[in-house]
């Protein structure tokens, strides 16, 4: 009896598999109602595009120096007329610096914002943990600054870096290195990373063109990407007492290291950091304008670059932010090329389709401000070469390997490379 | 090997001395509320900027500008106490004061945000990368300093709370809240300045922290963390054990770099936080100890 009377009610199965229905429904219409655009017609309205950004963490300098580069791109391509004629509008969000929250950004600016394109965040790490919920959706993803073998090593195609493949970043100074004659080649080095896809995999390579050349590793230490007393590590450099010290940093910790060198008297021949020194005018501030004579980062660009369009870029920049060129981070030319790359590749195609848009970026060959640009079918820049910098007077002078692995000025500086490296 | 042990050793006592002065106020701040600021770490990055910004703008050296950011501070955490940490209902304070600390952190790190961007600052001095020659070591003069700052606010603290009328009311607060209300103490008085304090402590530590790295406006939740687990190692509410902690702390994590491994440093000294906490629940100087002093 009590049964006739009783509305019978769905099982817990039931629910979930009736709720998740609807659910698909209502996702299904909503695509279909933006799809649509709203009505007939090409649409009109600015290209939104999704970009998820380390405005805070860890990464945050980089990652404000790459909110500062993809702005000015954005503005550049809006003073031109905009792209395939409608304006560009950046929809960028904030990661934290963290491997969760970015893919929950790129999920939610391709599946609710509904973005026309993303580009990439910063770092290798970041680009690694977003890049396969980009592919699920079928995007095309450039980025400026995940150039760790782990990125490529995912076998996805639609990922695109616009700048240097890092592992062999270090490749010219080591080989530098191993070209000095015997008399004046160091005899010793030590190596110090975080653990980090892109700092790590850099040292690696360096250590092998070393030890190949008879420079024995006296230290070699990982240390986690969330230390934060730099102390002991930088003891035990110094206690090595090596001749050249080769770290895997961002700017907090080679600033760390730097100031103990300092504090420690301790003057290797040549000290090498894979990022930090490339910062610019912060670096300078945290290290003190005295202590940067010397010290050497590997880069792909330079504010004096010959490329095209960088001059225009620099010239927005100083407009924009203030400064000298000396002062602007390459994380900003970094950004600026992803807006570039595709940008070209996209005004090729004359749609925002994204899957014609993958097939322009793997054949076509790209100019930016970084040189140009071709992607082999990982997603590497096959066109990319590594300068190496060095400080000198307050400047960041960009030096080539010559034919014998030799480091020469890039015209028109002239001025040789400073080895040993003068005492702090 | 020998002589990088004894220098990861001196380093670790030094630093550890730093840590300390940062850990005071938390201690302190728990043994008279009985609430976690969990902002305390931003607060240690808010001192680092007071004192960069009297530095880089108005030329004032950094150890002097703690006679202006110590009263600043100090003032800020009475009026975070009183706008805040005050209202909260006693039953649920300690797990509410989690959340709204929680909350202020937030709210300084925007501002600090929003008027310092995410670069990443240093504050400088002649102290910062010299150091002195001594036995073999080069010893910093900033953690010297900081060393000494910290013994010194220490010892005035210890002082203040051991010798003073305000101090014996606090100290009663630690012990028995109720009965300290009961014999005519003004908790509200005294809960506004043990704050202040707490916040004042971190005018100093954040002057040393910002001197011995870099730091930006999110670095306070890497410290937190730190000074979290010293202040329990050291026993909730006891300042002196926040000394001992913080030095045990740091010299057990450099000794295990310079040994074994940066990657095992942080783990090993979790591994004597247990061990200790199986001994010791209330860590090494916990409250029972405190209330015996």
């Amino acid at each position: 009896m009590s049964g006739a009377l009783t509305t019978r009610r769905p099982s817990g199965a039931a629910r979930t598999a009736g709720a998740g229905a609807l659910t698909l429904a209502l996702i299904a219409f909503s695509a279909a109602c933006s799809s649509s655009g709203g009505g007939a017609g090409p649409p009109t309205g600015p290209i939104k595009i999704g970009i998820s950004l380390s405005l805070t963490g860890d990464f945050s300098a980089d990652g404000q120096a790459f909110d500062q580069g993809y702005k000015l791109w954005a503005a550049a391509v809006n003073a031109s007329g905009g792209l395939l004629g409608r304006q560009v509008q950046l929809d960028i969000v904030n990661d934290a610096s963290n491997p969760v929250q970015v893919a929950t950004n790129y999920q939610k600016l391709i599946s609710v914002d509904h973005d026309d394109l993303v580009f990439g965040p910063f770092s290798t790490s970041l680009t690694e943990a977003s890049s396969k919920v980009v592919a699920r959706y079928g995007y095309a993803f450039v980025e400026g600054a995940g150039g760790g073998p782990a990125v490529f090593a995912q076998g996805l195609d639609d990922v695109f870096d616009v700048s240097l493949p890092v592992a062999n970043n270090l490749a010219s100074f080591a080989k530098w290195i191993a070209a000095l004659p015997a008399s004046e080649r160091p005899k010793t080095a030590a190596y110090a990373t975080e653990d980090d896809p892109f700092t790590a995999p850099q040292l690696v390579i360096a250590r092998n063109i070393l030890e190949a050349a008879g420079v024995t590793t006296v230290y070699n230490q990982t240390y986690p990407s969330e230390t934060t007393d730099y102390g002991p590590i930088a003891t035990g450099i110094i206690g090595s007492h090596a001749d050249i010290v080769l770290v895997g940093t961002l700017l907090p910790d080679v600033t760390a290291f730097i100031k103990q060198f300092v504090q420690q008297n301790y003057n290797p021949q040549a000290l090498i950091a894979t990022a930090g020194p490339d910062q610019g005018s912060q670096f300078i501030q945290n290290v003190g304008a005295n202590h940067t004579q010397g010290i050497m980062v590997p880069n792909e660009w330079y504010p004096t670059s010959t490329a095209t369009g960088n001059a225009a870029m620099v010239a927005a920049y100083l407009k924009a932010y203030g400064g000298n060129a000396q002062d602007i981070s390459s994380d900003v030319a970094e950004a600026y090329s992803v807006g570039e790359v595709t940008a070209q590749a996209v005004t090729a195609d004359k749609s925002l389709n994204q899957t014609a848009l993958v097939a322009e970026l793997h054949k076509g060959t790209f100019q930016t401000v970084q040189g140009p640009v071709a992607f082999d079918s990982t997603g590497q820049n096959t066109k990319a070469f590594a300068y190496i910098f060095q400080w000198q007077n307050g400047a960041l002078v960009p030096f080539q390997p010559d034919a014998q692995n030799l480091l020469v000025p890039v015209s028109p500086a002239t001025a040789p490379v400073l080895y040993p490296k003068p005492a702090w | 090997m020998g002589t990088e042990l004894a220098k990861a050793v001196v380093d670790g006592v030094l630093t550890g001395g730093v840590y300390a002065l940062m850990a005071a106020g938390l201690t302190l701040i728990f043994g008279v509320m009985d609430i976690i600021n969990i902002a305390q770490g931003v607060m240690v990055v808010l001192g680092a900027y007071l004192s960069y910004t009297l530095q880089v703008h108005f030329g004032i050296e950094p150890f002097v500008g703690l006679l202006i950011t110590i009263p600043v501070m100090f003032l800020l955490g009475v009026g975070i106490e009183w706008g805040f940490i005050r209202r909260l209902e006693p039953r649920d304070r300690t797990a509410l004061s989690i959340l709204v600390t929680f909350a202020v952190a937030i709210v300084i790190e925007g501002v600090l945000t929003q008027f310092y961007n995410a670069d990443l600052r240093s504050v400088d001095g002649w102290y910062v990368q010299k150091s002195v020659h001594v036995f073999g070591f080069y010893l910093p003069y900033i953690y010297l300093f900081g060393f000494a700052l910290a013994v010194v606010a220490l010892s005035a603290l210890y002082l203040f709370l051991y010798r003073t009328r305000t101090g014996h009311s606090i100290r009663a607060s630690m012990q028995n809240r109720d009965g300290a209300q009961l014999v005519g103490i003004d908790i509200d008085r005294v809960s506004a300045i043990t704050f202040g304090i707490g916040a004042a402590a971190t005018a100093a530590g954040g002057m040393v922290y910002g001197a011995t790295n870099t730091f930006n406006p999110d670095s306070g939740y890497d410290l937190i963390s730190r000074l979290l687990v010293i202040v329990v190692l050291g026993g909730l509410g006891s300042v002196g054990g926040a000394l001992v902690a913080a030095i045990i702390a740091l010299v057990i994590e450099d000794v295990t770099a310079v040994l074994w491994s940066p990657v095992w440093a942080s783990t090993m000294f979790f591994a004597v936080l247990v061990l200790v906490l199986l001994v010791r629940p209330n860590g090494l100087f916990g409250q029972k100890a405190v209330r015996a002093q």
